[in-house]
């Protein structure tokens, strides 16, 4: 009963964040500098859950920043086709691939 | 062109998240057995993903329930793994403003990183979006289902997908296909590089700070490259009408 009574309150929490400025506080109000930084919460974003899943590899997860990770030099091949083709699942199966066939080579 | 239908935004939703539920699907499975194997109930393991909704928390959720940690802890810790869905928030309101309540209090239940990314990247593309909000649902609620199923399926089965095949890979490899269209000027740019400094440094800070001080360093880096430039037309979205 204890458990449930704090994932409840876990959720409620989280939802409450989700529904903050959706919902709660219009975004209008918010100071006019936050809603310029606001502008780059996608790409920060976006680079911030990449880089940690690209160049920390292995088990356990230690940084690699050189050409033997394997990920890294994956990741990369999967910028350039995402870069030139503009299509995600050319973007994924460029990744995959690569990846794969670093691990059969090596 | 005429604007996109409410079914066809929908689907086109669902197509954009389909490529993220490839390395959510294994994610899930491994939380539901890892909750499992922590001590939790598997109605309690299940209930969580539906009543939290978020992967990285439900985690940590687990373990420190495993661990006995006072609820107050368990609780705080979660709301500060999910704090960033605040920025994901305030960046979407301007484009959900004009909707029912009713909307955006679904909406905002669906609101993850994924749905947050797929979403964002839609409303971007300028053409007004009409029905864009139809889009957001379709991409919540395929994460939503994938989800719960695969919860269901690593709480009742294990985690069957075997760590070799790294699905978990196609997370980033998605987010790279997004990154590309998000990167629309230098403060832009700034903004990822700073954000991806800080996420590299922080990858060992607990309760996901380091995410989250990323998404604020790469914001403010971001605003400063911008005032240094004093080109607004080069940032990133579109500032809010």
């Amino acid at each position: 009963m204890r458990l449930w009574l704090i994932v409840a309150a876990a959720g409620i929490g989280t939802y409450g964040i989700r529904l903050s400025v959706m919902v709660f506080v219009h975004h209008s109000l918010l100071p006019r500098t936050a809603r310029d930084a606001l502008r780059f919460v996608t790409p920060a974003v976006l680079l911030a859950i990449i880089l940690p899943a690209v160049l920390y590899a292995g088990d356990p997860a230690a940084f690699d920043a050189g050409p033997g990770n394997e990920r890294l030099v994956a990741a990369l091949a999967a910028a350039a086709v995402a870069w030139a083709a503009k299509n995600t699942w050319l973007t994924i199966g460029s990744g995959m691939a690569m990846l794969w066939l670093l691990r059969w080579a090596g | 062109m005429p604007p996109l239908s409410r079914r066809s935004e929908f689907l086109a939703g669902v197509r954009a998240q389909a490529p993220l539920l490839l390395g959510v699907t294994p994610f899930g499975m491994a939380y539901g057995a890892y909750a499992v194997k922590s001590g939790l109930s598997s109605g309690l393991a299940q209930a969580m993903s539906a009543i939290i909704f978020g992967g990285a928390s439900q985690l940590v959720a687990s373990r420190l329930i495993a661990q006995s940690v006072p609820g107050a802890v368990i609780v705080l810790t979660v709301l500060l793994v999910n704090l960033r869905h605040m920025l994901y928030s305030a960046a979407l309101a301007p484009h959900v403003e004009h909707l029912e309540r009713r909307w955006r209090w679904l909406l905002a239940y669906l609101l993850t990183d994924e749905a947050y990314a797929t979403s964002i990247t839609r409303y971007r593309r300028g053409d007004g979006a009409v029905y864009g909000h139809w889009f957001f649902l379709g991409s919540g609620l395929a994460l939503w289902t994938a989800w719960q199923i695969s919860t269901a399926a690593g709480v009742f089965v294990g985690a069957a997908v075997p760590d070799s095949w790294s699905l978990d890979f196609a997370l980033p490899l998605t987010f790279i296909a997004l990154l590309v269209p998000a990167l629309t000027g230098r403060p832009a740019v700034v903004a990822a590089g700073a954000a991806g400094l800080v996420a590299v440094l922080g990858y060992h800070w607990p309760y996901g700070t380091g995410l989250l001080s990323a998404a604020i360093a790469g914001m403010l880096a971001g605003l400063l490259a911008d005032r240094a430039t004093g080109d607004r037309a080069t940032g990133g979205e579109a500032a809010a009408p």
